[in-house]
């Protein structure tokens, strides 16, 4: 049998071959995340299934970056809970405070996921890791205590959507782009169940952290997974995270797919998903001039160093506009000392920026920047649900770092290259 | 077992945050949940909900979030089954671990209006609609799942596994 990428990793950690699409996997997974709002309920069922420990002390990852740094006593709580737990149960990869990133940039960057890995996450971004050529998915908490207490989990075999992107990206058109046009094409249940296999020229172009950023929002179209091929590209990004032992994984030629999409990207503008769903993308040019509150910059989708440079390249030299907070995060401490090394910070702060911690505190309307009714904000998260980042009355829009940037000067959503 | 409430409808592509939107997630207890069930969509929209009656959604129920604290909202509302016309991959699996019952019954779902009373059999797939006399037949509950019911949901399933590993 000719296996996707999904069916070659998930055979990874299965003893039985794995059949078609649709049949039942068991598997060993080797990692499993929670986060401080998913591990509270994490600990509760593992506790409920009468488990004592860990399958493993060092392939468990416990990420405190939702409601961090701690925003009031109940988030407090939550955190101290999850914090004796670890202690407990001697986990090694517990963060939380100084150490702490946002869980899916930070995840990478410690060299904890690589190519072949198969990762199960209280996130349904933990997709994310799909761009290193892991089979990454998202569950509920009692599905992470079950894989934590067992080092195992259940998978359905998912059928393959191959979607491939031909041609030159134009400049100013990124990884953000590629993803929002294809859940713009497919519609946010266009992957349910399924996998998303990405290849084609463009992808082999991409760096690892643009594949990062695809594969985060695969969940946005409803995807399982969202799986890149792990190249010479991903072996050289984890020999530079401590992940030295990494091997090449491939899709076999013939592999049955359900369907392939294929797009040409050498005519694309930057898009944009307007309120209140992923799926409404337009370009960019279509909703110049609405304009915004608040401009966030970060998140697990595009707080990466890579986006903290393009958005400093929009702001420099140029002013905020008046009226707009324009909060820029980088995602995890290495990349907010990066950030400072480079000197772009600088470039925030002449800016009139405010510059945060790393957190995903406002993606989800969690802190650090909620919407009052009727304001508008554009964003480089994932999600622009009714009510996602405040108040049911407000509205979210979803673009690139140099989109979002360009918006922030002018205080209307712009096309960077309008500048 | 039968269970019999009014519907209450939805639309598509209901997401998490509509079901229990994030400044509630401080906590873990189903009746707090349950009190702010579905305030992202409406606030107050519990009221209308008395302990038995069904949720009715169009595609993509339970989109976006992980938060296995939307099927515990909604158990905790008192809500006991859901029929979609489709569900989220994720919220799909977290209901089934919860001991939320879950119905995909396609287009039908049409044939549900908000306010009808129905009888429902996830053993045989079976929806009665009282109020209009029609019934619809879905596919039973799938057999997997069933175990996972019949357990009491994923908690005791695993817990009677790792009592078997360790006699």
């Amino acid at each position: 049998m000719r296996y996707t990428l999904a069916q070659k990793i998930l055979q990874r950690g299965s003893r039985e071959p794995i059949g078609e699409a649709g049949s039942i996997a068991r598997c060993a997974v080797s990692l499993v995340l929670a986060n401080d709002i998913t591990a509270p309920l994490a600990i509760k069922s593992f506790r409920g299934m009468g488990a004592r420990k860990v399958f493993d002390k060092d392939r468990v990852a416990l990420v405190m970056d939702h409601f961090t740094p701690q925003k009031d006593i109940a988030s407090a709580e939550q955190v101290k809970g999850v914090r004796q737990f670890a202690r407990e149960m001697g986990i090694t990869h517990y963060y939380e405070g100084g150490d702490c990133g946002v869980e899916h940039a930070l995840l990478p960057e410690l060299g904890l996921v690589g190519p072949g890995d198969i990762v199960v996450g209280a996130d349904s971004h933990t997709c994310t890791y799909g761009g290193l050529g892991a089979f990454a998915t998202g569950m509920g908490s009692t599905d992470i205590a079950a894989a934590m207490a067992l080092g195992e989990n259940w998978f359905k075999v998912p059928p393959t959507i191959r979607v491939e992107f031909s041609g030159k990206l134009p400049k100013n058109v990124g990884a953000k782009d590629l993803i929002l046009f294809l859940i713009g094409q497919i519609g946010v249940a266009g992957a349910l169940y399924k996998a998303l296999e990405f290849g084609g020229q463009v992808i082999a172009d991409l760096d690892v952290e643009g594949r990062l950023t695809m594969a985060n929002m695969a969940i946005e179209a409803g995807g399982k997974a969202g799986l890149f091929p792990a190249d010479d590209k991903t072996l050289a990004y984890c020999m530079e995270h401590g992940r030295g032992a990494a091997e090449s994984i491939f899709p076999d030629p013939g592999a049955e797919y359900e369907r392939v999409l294929k797009y040409d990207v050498s005519a694309m503008a930057p898009q944009v998903a307007c309120p209140h769903l992923p799926e409404n993308v337009k370009p960019v040019g279509e909703v110049k001039n609405v304009s915004v509150d608040q401009v966030v910059i970060g998140s697990c989708t595009n707080g990466r160093i890579s986006d903290m440079r393009e958005a400093a390249a929009v702001l420099k030299g140029r002013k905020v506009a008046k009226g707009v907070r324009c909060i820029i995060i980088p995602a995890t401490p290495a990349i907010w000392r990066q950030s400072m090394d480079e000197g772009l910070f600088q470039v925030f702060m002449d800016a009139g920026a405010i510059v945060s911690p790393p957190t995903c505190g406002p993606c989800l309307g969690g802190h650090m920047g909620i919407l009052a009714g009727g304001e508008r904000a554009i964003a480089t998260t994932n999600r622009n649900f009714k009510g996602r980042m405040g108040s049911l009355e407000s509205e979210v829009y979803l673009a690139n770092p140099s989109v979002a940037a360009a918006s922030a000067v002018t205080g209307v959503i712009t096309n960077p290259s309008d500048l | 077992m039968k269970y019999t409430g009014t519907a209450h409808k939805v639309g598509a592509h209901i997401d998490t945050d509509a079901i229990i939107p994030a400044k509630f997630l401080v906590t873990t207890d189903a009746q707090e949940l349950g009190a702010n069930c579905m305030e992202g969509l409406e606030p107050g929209w519990i009221k209308r909900v008395k302990p038995g009656d069904i949720m009715v959604a169009e595609e993509n129920f339970g989109c976006g979030s992980s938060r296995e604290h939307a099927p515990i909202a909604l158990k905790g509302a008192g809500i006991p089954v859901v029929v979609a016309h489709s569900f989220a991959r994720i919220f799909y699996r977290n209901a089934f671990n919860m001991g939320l019952i879950l119905m995909e019954i396609g287009d039908k779902v049409s044939e549900i209006k908000d306010g009808d009373k129905l009888e429902i059999d996830p053993d045989s797939g079976t929806i009665r609609n009282v109020t209009t006399g029609a019934v619809i037949q879905g596919k039973p509950v799938p057999p997997s799942m069933q175990e996972l019911l019949d357990a009491g949901g994923l908690v005791p399933y695993v817990k009677k596994r790792l009592a078997k590993q360790e006699a």
